[in-house]
């Protein structure tokens, strides 16, 4: 008996009418849904394969194909959902942890969704940013103090400033490494990135050679498996990354199976071909806030000081005083990963069970330093689950300084959320190192679609601003009264430091 | 800088001498790549005392020699140097190098030689906890670990690559331990070899014993040699010894820890 993916999630329903028998359905298919049988001459569609991502439907020439939530379910009942009867079957049959990939996907309660923006009315000109100049740059970074002068020497500056990133636009490109995602994949984020004027990260895969010419637009990344960490490529990226934890799973490793280390993972990585790539679960260097210390400084003295170093964590329950640790450890910028932020494979159980909402964790991050006055020695960069100029509006007004987007920028590439990113088998050559499938993602048009999009959320954040009346998205970071939330507790309210609607 | 620095500089032959008394570490460092900038390419260090960072991220062939205790993460990331420690080694010595060797006549503490790819490490005493914890190799680069006294638990934990031999010197491996428990831990690639016989129940999950072939024996003659060499001791009495080998029991240790539910194995 298999019960696996039984009954199926998806139905593939093809008009015989239309189709034209051209078989482009198959080619399409990287899970093997589609098959035809030449010699009975018949068509055979392996329904529990499909993971409904649409490809095929997409390209079927003549629009023949529908891709159908499946109605055969078990018998319904509320808590005994179709989908925790069949993960049980499933692990019954393999006894195995079960795997996924992209972001949570429990109904938690979305705080973006329950923040509203304020606007100008009568008393309170808005600006039309077509008119007027609006200042999207931002600086990530330790920012001084005071400035002192040099004496006698007219304007010389005394005061050593630390490196920053300069950001035309307050979005990056989060760190989704070649390995988990393909190279045409990076290129098209990494030519966007330069072409707008910010930054992409590798992820902990290492920089691939064809990305060399972009570093000045790149952030490298030291995870706990210190793969391809090398000081030629820490010294060649324009920024550092620590990763210490990640949304999806926070507090658990990673690992890229032996047989996706492909030769060319291999190089860029600086592994042997075909061994497993573990990233452990803790770096085994820090186990302390003194540790992680070291570790950043050691990464500035190999750099001489001349990159800023952040340290990426998953938000979880105390995340306030571990990010003042890591900003006092010497951290440039703390990275705060939400319980949305996305992955290319996961357990399930912690993609979906572990760690806190992003909007949280920024308010009470940026509450935390202000209140510390140490706000200024780093900057905070949010990430997970952000889904539009909105979103990022509201991650600026709660406190952040800029926002990192992964799932966002791969869906402008083509991706459809399929989930099955673990696989290998991405249908939109974004996941994938499968030769044929990365040919689906031409790189001129992925940086293309990646580069629209940070345009739009950036004309869109410069209308925000416009109607709030405000000229700088720096006058929106950590303003809390520009925001009210709708439909919030008040202790939800206190957390974030906004007030209800009609306050 | 180097104006401010010159009293406690000096030449010597090729030698460019360093008094580090008192110094704080990121104004040691940043002298040494100001020297190196200047074309300075041997340096004796003296009286150092718990200076982190020292030749981090160092690339070339450079010859640094230091007198005292060397902080955390001496030589990390380093891509080259050799580095002569006439005292002992902290935490993180050799973490993530690339290549070059640090040869330590004292003793050294935690994770010495964590995540590295390439180059070698002597230490002729001993050695604290997960010494050789998740090194590495790739393509012609295998780095190596040889200490001459005894190592803490979790002796190359994670381990992806390289060699680790430990001697036990002036122990009876015989009848004593020259290694903690949990040896190899998670191991996935690369070798240990041990001086004597180590039991199974002092493993870690997925490290094994393994037999020792012609091709082991050569890369335990030859690493002692090395580090005889620069001991003065008889590499000839040392490899009369028996070892015993330690590596992982697969390459993918951990595959089949998961299931799917479209793809049928
Ligand atoms: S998996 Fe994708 S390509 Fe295959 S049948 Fe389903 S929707 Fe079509
Ligand atoms: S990246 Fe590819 S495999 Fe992953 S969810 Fe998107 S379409 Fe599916």
């Amino acid at each position: 008996m298999v019960w696996k993916n039984f009954p199926p999630d998806f139905y593939v329903r093809v008009d015989k009418e239309l189709c034209i028998n051209c078989m482009r359905c198959i080619k399409e298919c990287s899970f093997g849904v589609h098959e035809y049988d030449r010699k009975k001459e018949l068509w055979k569609r392996h329904h529990e394969k499909c993971v409904g991502c649409l490809r095929c439907a997409a390209m079927c020439p003549a629009k023949a194909i529908n891709i159908e939530k499946s109605r055969m379910e078990y018998s319904p009942h509320p808590v005994w959902t179709n989908k925790v009867r069949k993960d049980i079957k499933m692990q019954a049959e393999t006894g195995g942890v079960i795997l996924t990939a992209m972001g949570n996907e429990v109904p938690y309660l979305s705080y973006f969704d329950h923040l509203v923006l304020d606007a100008c009315q009568v008393t309170n000109p808005s600006i039309d940013p077509l008119r007027e100049p609006m200042e999207l740059r931002t600086f990530i970074g330790r920012k001084s103090e005071r400035f002192d002068l040099e004496e006698d020497s007219g304007a010389s500056l005394k005061t050593e400033i630390a490196p920053n990133l300069k950001l035309e636009t307050p979005i990056m490109f989060a760190h989704m490494s070649y390995g988990s995602i393909s190279i045409e994949a990076q290129l098209s984020m990494a030519r966007a990135a330069s072409k707008i004027g910010t930054f992409m990260g590798t992820g902990e895969g290492g920089m691939h050679k064809d990305l060399y010419q972009y570093a000045d637009h790149i952030i490298t990344q030291v995870a706990s498996g210190r793969f391809a960490v090398h000081e030629e490529y820490l010294k060649r990226g324009a920024a550092i990354e620590i990763k210490i934890g990640q949304g999806a799973k926070p507090g658990i490793g990673g690992h890229l199976p032996g047989k996706k280390v492909t030769k060319e993972i291999s190089e860029t990585r600086m592994i042997p071909e075909g061994s497993d790539a573990i990233s452990p679960a803790p770096h085994h260097d820090i186990y302390s806030i003194e540790d992680l210390s070291r570790l950043i400084y050691a990464l500035k003295e190999a750099t001489r000081y001349k990159k800023p170093v952040f340290v990426k964590i998953a938000a979880v329950h105390n995340v306030a005083p571990i990010a003042v640790g890591v900003i006092r450890a010497g951290a440039d910028a703390v990275v705060l990963d939400g319980f949305r932020g996305g992955t290319g494979a996961a357990p399930q159980v912690h993609r979906d069970h572990h760690g806190i909402p992003l909007e949280v964790a920024i308010a009470t991050v940026d509450r935390r330093l202000r209140e510390e006055g140490i706000r200024h020695w780093g900057s905070i960069i949010a990430s997970g689950g952000i889904r539009c100029s909105a979103d990022v509006a509201k991650a600026i007004a709660l406190g952040a300084d800029a926002i990192y987007i992964g799932t966002g920028a791969l869906v402008a590439m083509g991706c459809t959320v399929c989930k099955k990113c673990y696989t290998g088998k991405c249908p939109w050559g974004i996941a994938t190192q499968i030769p044929e499938l990365r040919k689906r993602l031409n790189p001129d048009e992925g940086a293309k679609r990646a580069a629209n999009l940070l345009e739009a959320w950036s004309h869109e954040l410069k209308e925000i601003l416009g109607a709030l009346g405000l000229n700088s998205i720096e006058s929106l970071r950590g303003n809390r009264d520009r925001l009210r939330g709708v439909g919030l507790n008040e202790i939800d309210l206190e957390i974030l430091g906004v007030k209800p609607a009609g306050w | 800088m180097l104006q401010e620095f010159k009293k406690i500089i000096r030449e010597e032959e090729d030698f460019v001498i360093i008094d580090a008394k008192g110094i704080y570490y990121r104004e040691l460092n940043e002298l040494i790549n100001e020297l190196i900038l200047n074309g300075s390419k041997k340096f004796r260090i003296l009286n150092v005392n718990g200076q982190r960072f020292i030749a981090d991220g160092l690339r070339g062939g450079y010859y640094i020699e230091i007198y005292g205790t060397a902080g955390d993460d001496l030589g990390g990331f380093a891509n080259g140097p050799t580095i002569v420690i006439h005292g002992d080694i902290q935490d993180g010595a050799g973490n993530t190098m690339n290549e070059g060797k640090i040869i330590v006549h004292g003793s050294g503490t935690d994770i010495i030689g964590h995540s590295m790819r390439g180059g070698k490490i002597f230490v002729k005493g001993e050695v604290g906890y997960r010494v050789g914890i998740h090194m590495k190799e790739y393509k012609e680069q295998i780095p190596v670990i040889v200490v001459g006294a005894t190592a803490g638990d979790f002796l190359g934990e994670y381990m992806a690559g390289g060699r680790i031999i430990i001697l036990g010197l002036e122990k009876r491996p015989e009848v004593e331990d020259i290694v903690g428990d949990w040896i190899g831990t998670g191991i996935h690639g690369g070798a240990i070899y041990i001086r004597g016989v180590i039991t199974k129940d002092k493993l870690g999950y997925s490290a094994n014993i393994k037999e020792i072939d012609e091709n082991d024996r050569k890369i335990i003659e030859k690493n002692v040699r090395e580090f005889c060499s620069y001991f003065g001791l008889d590499a000839d009495e040392i490899l009369k010894s028996k070892f015993t080998k330690i590596a992982p029991i697969s390459r993918n240790p951990f595959a089949a820890m998961y299931s799917d539910s479209r793809e049928n194995k």
